[in-house]
């Protein structure tokens, strides 16, 4: 296991280092530089004006040298700055990150918790008009596009009702952790309502394959109570398949959630890796999407050691 | 009324915005929304106010030959030149009680000139060839070229130098060393009505009043800026109350603002400027069937812009017949060519062209041609998107396929426009009040590898008599003869046609009906300039 652990991280730092290039070498494909963009907001730069802001921003040199120069930096620990907010990645990088890990989590662990009730409920009684009830809801959550969804919660709860703020992550700093998680309540409810049908859907199928294995037939026919047939050995069998789903989707926790962010305004990681992109800000997109692809590469790690943990006939060497 | 937090809501405002500054040092970078945070909190020197007019909010008086306060020079070249003497006004002073002086000019203008410095557009610094101090408030500006708007210096936003001077003394490092980068909610920093006192970064901006600001109180306590960059829930968040306006400068975009007017309308100030904004149609010249005049009169003949306008737009945005705005001092109607909607005229000069129309509808020429032509715009913007629509039926019928072929803004300017792979091209112009065409129409502004694609004349148009109009305008110092040759400039665009006019953009103000005191101005200087005038009704 140890040996397996080890192989399996040497693997993602490497597999970091090629995705850094690759990254790198993507976004320099995009068209226009950051002084290209400028340029179009201001017809008087001239072409010297030009000239030398491209030394100044670093981009009048060739691609390959400036990703050895931002790797260079990077392994002393510097992530560089920032061009579209004028601050360092790490200090850029660090709120948007702890802001969308409160808000993922938080939709995450609701979303999760509520499908794996309706799932569980639902193959227990399959045909049933509950069943059918919990299936077309998780239509609907799948079917309805987030952006309506955030529109319409904000229409009913902040514009109708008027009990909850619309947008941002506070009042301006002066409304203390209840105002916080008063802004915080429309773009969690969005998400867990987005994921919570998908969910369901999973865990109800997997629960219900669980629930028609042999040995569950054995363990009933043993006289255990359904409580135990269900959570001591069907939800047993039907993890391996839902600890997948869990750890592909605790890679987004770090990717963010566009889609919502935008709508809320609320200043995430999905929103800071787009700007980053289509803004040419390569330190703080390189730095996003690596954190990205690290924690959705450890997830998966973590995800192979838990097959393990579950299922005794796995096992690595 | 009590707003979501609880606290009064007259006393304090928030406002929309769709774009959040990148940097909120007024130097480095150009960009709207950081204009208009800015202007609550510094104040230029000179700036174009609501009736287009330069006025002095930092200076006492502006210069003029009159009040002796500018001088015209002899250069060594021959050329004419001017010394421009300012005073800062006594009483203004930065936000942590330091007084605004003349060592803020200094610092400014060696920030300006620094051969290594971030300033973005550093032809201001390159014309001032020295600054002399007379005392701590008055100074000197030795400027290289005589120009008819000698006495604005808008450019010249002061820096403070005593809390700016440490994080230039490595000019290449300065952007990221600003204050106004690593420290924005020093007060020192602002030295308008209002100061920056807190940040939430992508997501808003609150202002709260310079205890130092020597002019009239401003009204509100605080000022918080939200962006919400989607503008659907920017109408969502003003409708539940949770922001009071939008800002007309870096807010909705019109169809959008003419919709909520109709839904919405009743309970909101909604105020409608046209500006300087000139949507139009780049031609490239490059492309043979543009070269010839003829064909891209028989374009702007095909299309008929007022009901388009009337349409589309509720007739909130002027049909335009050359480049310059109607409430321009330079603008006129006499003897300029207009284009009124005759698709037979447009036929006829096709047919004139050498594009004769086919069984099928389409034009060929005598090589086999067909007359199909591709037309570019920034995707996703709704409004141009529509005109576009519009644009390819309205030249069908005359004979000409218009393909399209839009594209993600950054990739648009970035790319195609900037290196000219475009045979139409639909955006926008955005000008200063009599603002000389230089960067648009002159022979020597069009971009290319050997100018690091600097310029903004994308269609390669080239005429002397352009360029002469263009040399001679911006050193005209008498009104009268300024304005014959704006006329002229305007009767040869007119006739040249390099561009397709379309229409000047009006700004949509959403704006609670209790406020008072926004007045837009039109021009590129934010209604935020004038904070200290906003207050409630009465």
């Amino acid at each position: 296991m140890i040996r397996f652990t080890v192989i399996r991280l040497v693997e993602i730092a490497a597999m970091l280092v090629l995705m850094s290039f690759v990254i790198y070498g993507l976004i320099g494909l995009m068209p226009g530089d950051p002084i290209d963009l400028m340029m179009g907001a201001d017809p008087h730069l001239s072409a010297a004006d030009l000239a030398r802001l491209k030394a100044i921003y670093g981009v009048d040199r060739p691609l390959v040298e400036r990703y050895f120069a931002w790797a260079h930096a990077a392994l002393s620990g510097d992530l560089g700055y920032s061009r579209l907010f004028a601050a360092p990645v790490v200090g850029t990088l660090l709120p948007r990150l702890g802001n969308s890990l409160i808000l993922m989590g938080s939709s995450f662990v609701v979303a999760f918790a509520a499908s794996l009730g309706l799932g569980i409920a639902a193959a227990r009684r399959p045909r049933s008009r509950f069943d059918a009830a919990v299936n077309l809801a998780c239509f609907a959550g799948v079917s309805l596009p987030t952006f309506w969804l955030a529109l319409i919660l904000i229409l009913v709860f902040a514009q109708r009702l008027g009990w909850l703020p619309a947008s941002g992550i506070g009042s301006g700093g002066n409304g203390g952790i209840a105002d916080w998680l008063r802004h915080l309540v429309l773009p969690a409810a969005t998400l867990t309502l987005a994921n919570i049908g998908g969910y369901t859907r999973y865990v109800r199928a997997t629960m219900r394959d669980a629930l028609g294995q042999d040995h569950i037939r054995t363990a009933r026919a043993k006289g255990a109570s359904e409580a135990r047939v269900v959570w001591r050995h069907a939800l047993r069998g039907a993890l391996v398949p839902i600890t997948t789903i869990l750890a592909l989707s605790f890679g987004t926790l770090v990717s963010g959630a566009l889609v919502t962010e935008t709508m809320f305004a609320y200043p995430g990681m999905g929103k800071l890796i787009f700007d980053g992109v289509m803004g040419n800000d390569y330190n703080l997109a390189l730095a996003a999407l690596l954190l990205a692809t690290a924690v959705a590469m450890l997830a998966n790690l973590v995800a192979d050691l838990a097959y393990a943990w579950l299922d005794p006939r796995v096992s690595y060497r | 009324m009590l707003s979501a937090t609880g606290v009064s809501a007259h006393d304090q405002l928030t406002i929309g915005l769709v774009q959040f500054p990148a940097t909120l040092n007024p130097n480095i970078d150009v960009m709207a929304a950081k204009n208009y945070v800015l202007g609550f909190a510094l104040r230029p020197l000179t700036v174009f106010d609501a009736d287009w007019k330069i006025v002095c909010l930092l200076c006492t008086e502006l210069p003029s030959f009159e009040n002796g306060k500018a001088v015209a020079t002899e250069l060594p070249d021959g050329k004419k030149g001017v010394n421009l003497t300012y005073t800062i006004r006594p009483d203004a002073m930065w936000a942590d009680g330091v007084p605004v002086t003349t060592d803020d000019v200094k610092f400014t203008y060696e920030v300006g000139r620094g051969k290594d410095s971030p300033v973005a557009n550093a032809e201001l610094y390159r014309r001032i060839t020295a600054v002399d101090i007379k005392d701590d408030k008055t100074f000197t500006l030795h400027v290289d070229k005589l120009t008819y708007d000698y006495g604005a210096i808008d450019d010249f936003v002061l820096l403070p130098a005593h809390l700016e001077r440490p994080a230039f003394a490595d000019p290449t490092q300065y952007r990221l060393r600003t204050l106004y980068a690593t420290d924005p909610t020093n007060p020192g920093l602002y030295n308008g009505p209002y100061r920056i006192s807190e940040i939430g970064s992508g997501s808003y901006i609150v202002l709260e009043p310079n205890p130092h600001w020597a002019g009239p109180a401003p009204y509100f306590r605080r000022i918080t800026v939200r962006v919400i960059e989607n503008t659907a829930a920017l109408e969502a968040n003003l409708l539940s109350g949770t922001i009071d306006m939008v800002a007309g400068e870096v807010g909705l975009p019109l169809d959008e603002a003419l919709a909520f007017d109709q839904r919405h309308g009743g309970g909101f100030n909604i105020v409608y400027k046209p500006g300087l904004t000139f949507e139009h149609i780049d031609c490239n010249l490059d492309v043979p069937a543009l070269a010839d005049r003829r064909v891209r009169e028989a374009l702007l003949l095909g299309l008929d812009r007022e009901t388009m306008v009337k349409t589309l737009f509720a007739g909130r945005q002027a049909v335009a017949d050359s480049f310059v705005e109607p409430q321009d001092a330079g603008f006129t109607d006499d003897d300029v060519p207009h284009y009124r909607y005759g698709p037979a005229r447009a036929a006829q000069l096709l047919e004139e062209a050498g594009w004769l129309k086919q069984p099928d509808g389409t034009r060929k020429n005598a090589d086999g041609k067909t007359l199909s032509l591709e037309l570019a715009t920034t995707a996703g913007n709704r409004s141009r998107e529509l005109v576009e629509q519009v644009l390819q039926s309205q030249w069908k019928s005359i004979g000409v396929e218009i393909r399209i072929h839009n594209e993600p803004a950054r990739v648009l300017f970035g790319e195609t426009l900037l290196h000219r792979h475009f045979h139409l091209a639909m955006y926008a112009w955005s000008s200063a009040p009599e603002n000389a065409p230089r960067s648009i129409f002159r022979s020597d502004e069009v971009p290319s590898e050997a100018n690091s694609y600097a310029g903004e004349n994308l269609g390669d148009y080239k005429n002397p008599e352009m360029d002469r109009i263009i040399d001679a305008l911006e050193i005209e110092l008498d009104a009268k003869k300024r304005k014959g040759l704006w006329a002229q400039a305007q009767r040869l665009y007119a006739t040249d046609l390099p561009s397709l006019p379309l229409y000047f953009r009006s700004d949509a103000f959403v704006l609670p009906k209790w406020l008072s005191g926004v007045r837009p101005t039109g021009n590129q200087y934010p209604t935020t300039l004038w904070v200290a005038d906003w207050g409630e009704k009465k």
